[in-house]
């Protein structure tokens, strides 16, 4: 297990993070997300040992980072920002220095490199001198150094950037079926990302931790979830509302737009979970001129932005502020 | 134990490959072996001075060194901070002393390579007469032990910064300054008016009373030290920055 404690960075007279607390465990994936500048990336380097807190502590296994730095390290993987490279090293003389730096030699070196370079889908460039390489490929060699002593701990920042879709899709696969036995920290701007590999996310601003929850479960905090929308085949808009207003669990009915040929409402119900929606749409099993429906499941977007959006920082959300249910 | 030299030299083997791999050696070498070339026998009339001996060869290597070491060294942390491959290097499991130890020895060795390189200066003196082959060996030894000296200075600024011209500019003007220090000229622009003290110390702090002693094939212990401590105080230093680096 990572186990961040009460990790503040000062750069000077700006606090880049602070105190801020969170744990990843083996078998899980957690998103770290946040605005530019919001300290994702300094965290990262506190984690990895390339800087060091000026409060606060880092363990791993239960080993102290500021104790045991070099046995800490021999458990992490890091794939840094923008994916530093050599540009004069070919692709297979970086990964053998990574290799012996890390302490293999001879043939179970050879098999770590082997093994990286077949991850990574690096056949074709084992040769090239990295410099030649493009921006994506450049990625996945680094990429190929953070994973190459198949380490139980993997700190990635900004893993998928600059790769193409397909790529993206094979990193993310890559990651989930690595989640399986390691502890992986990653951060991302791609809210996508988080649906899919994630479970769990942060979301840290100016520094300071202000949502460590799943992904669900900052949906939630949507103030779309679990709403209702109705498209429906009538256009007498009024009498529409009244009655649906009067069905049961139903809060309120808010007119979205409404044409010559149909009418989309949007139904908003006393408890936003999943169940109460279901409900409210058993009531309307008889409704003819119901065209379509969706429950709204909230939207990672949405709730970045307002938790992120103020200028301090913290966002309209707070603790008690969330919506029933969550 | 082991893997401390495991360690260094994984480190040492990346960077003397960076140096090939670079046209940057070749350079290098070729600028060194026609600098020395040049001084030892268009500046010092070599032939004409009808001596069996290296002297005028070594004499000229503090000048050499004072541009070509700091243009080795310059790049060995500044060219890591710029592309960010700092990153890499100080998050493997390695301890920052072997990182450090290992740079330098690829350096080093380096400098040493293009330092044999001279040797069909050795033969031809050989072959002119009958040298003192002891004085040259000493010759060999202090210049490489100097460069050694020098490098620690290079290595010491190029941990200061992530610009590779700002690492070489203030390299030079260190070198410069220890060089100047001890240089005969210098002492006796001195001499008139600073108390005896002070330039008993210019002269001790100085690469030049140190280097000449050793070239003319004089070996004391306590030139070896001087440059050997040099080169510690070098790493010392570039251990605190990298250090102080991480901490800010
Ligand atoms: N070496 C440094 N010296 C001074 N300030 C720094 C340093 N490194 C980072 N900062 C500051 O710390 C803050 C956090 O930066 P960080 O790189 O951690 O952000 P981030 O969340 O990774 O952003 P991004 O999404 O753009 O990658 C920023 O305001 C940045 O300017
Ligand atoms: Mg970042």
């Amino acid at each position: 297990m990572i186990r961040v404690d009460e990790l503040t960075k000062t750069f000077g007279s700006k606090t880049a993070v602070d105190k801020v607390s969170f744990t990843v465990k083996r078998g899980e994936v957690l998103g770290f997300l946040g605005p530019n500048g919001a300290g994702k990336s300094t965290t990262m380097r506190m984690i990895t040992g390339f800087l060091r807190p000026t409060s606060g502590s880092i363990s791993i296994d239960g080993l102290l980072l500021a104790e045991k730095p070099v046995e800490v390290r021999r458990r992490l993987g890091y794939l840094p920002e923008n994916a530093p490279v050599y540009p004069d090293m070919t692709v297979e003389g970086f990964l053998a220095f990574c290799a012996e730096a890390r302490g293999y030699r001879g043939k179970s070196k050879k098999l770590k490199i082997g093994a990286a370079i077949e991850q990574c889908f690096l056949a074709p460039v084992v040769h090239q001198r990295i410099g030649t390489l493009s921006k994506g490929y450049r990625q996945r060699v680094c990429f190929a150094q953070s994973i190459l002593h198949d380490p139980p701990y993997l700190v990635m920042d900004e893993p998928t950037d600059g790769l193409d879709p397909n790529q993206k899709h094979e990193v993310r696969e890559m990651i989930r079926r690595m989640s399986r036995d390691k502890a992986i920290l990653l951060s991302t701007h791609i809210l996508d990302e988080v649906d899919a590999v994630c479970q769990r996310a942060l979301i840290i601003a100016n520094g300071r931790l202000i949502a460590d929850d799943t992904p669900e479960g900052l949906r939630r905090r949507s103030s779309s979830y679990g709403t209702i929308t109705l498209v429906l085949g009538n256009a007498v808009t009024d009498r529409l509302k009244k009655r649906f207003e009067a069905l049961e669990e139903v809060k309120e009915v808010q007119v979205v737009s409404q044409t010559e040929a149909e009418v989309i409402l949007r139904l908003i119900p006393a408890r936003r979970e999943p169940a109460s929606a279901a409900r409210i749409l058993s009531q309307l099993e008889a409704e003819q001129d119901l065209l379509s429906f969706a429950v709204d499941r909230g939207r990672l977007d949405e709730i970045f932005r307002s938790l992120t959006g103020g200028s301090n920082g913290t966002g309209r959300f707070t603790e008690n502020d969330q919506p029933a249910g969550s | 134990m082991n893997s401390f030299f495991n360690a260094v030299k994984a480190v040492a083997k990346r960077e003397l490959n960076a140096y090939f791999n670079s046209a940057v050696a070749y350079v290098f070498i070729v600028i060194f072996l026609l600098l020395s070339g040049f001084f030892t026998f268009y500046v010092s009339n070599w032939f004409e001075a009808g001596q069996a001996d290296l002297r005028s060869f070594f004499q000229w290597h503090p000048w050499i060194y004072i541009i070509l070491v700091p243009a080795i060294a310059m790049r060995l942390w500044a060219e890591e901070k710029r592309l960010g491959t700092l990153e890499i290097v100080l998050t493997l499991p390695l301890k920052p002393s072997e990182v450090i130890l290992g740079k330098f020895i690829a350096a080093w060795l380096f400098i040493g390579l293009a330092l044999g390189l001279t040797f069909p200066m050795v033969l031809s003196v050989v072959y002119l007469g009958q040298p003192d082959l002891g004085a040259i060996a000493s010759g060999y030894l202090g210049s490489f032990l100097m460069a050694g000296a020098f490098l620690g200075i290079g290595t010491a600024t190029s941990a200061m910064t992530s610009n590779q011209v700002v690492s070489f500019i203030l390299a030079v003007v260190t070198c410069l300054f220890f060089i100047l220090a001890g240089y005969p000229p210098t002492i006796n622009i001195i001499s008139g008016w600073a108390p005896l003290w002070l330039i008993r110390t210019l002269e001790n702090i100085g690469f030049i009373s140190h280097f000449s002693s050793v070239s003319r094939g004089v070996i004391d212990l306590r030139d070896m030290l001087y440059f050997l401590s040099f080169m510690i105080l070098g790493l010392y230093c570039n251990s605190l920055l990298l250090d102080w680096q991480r901490q800010r």
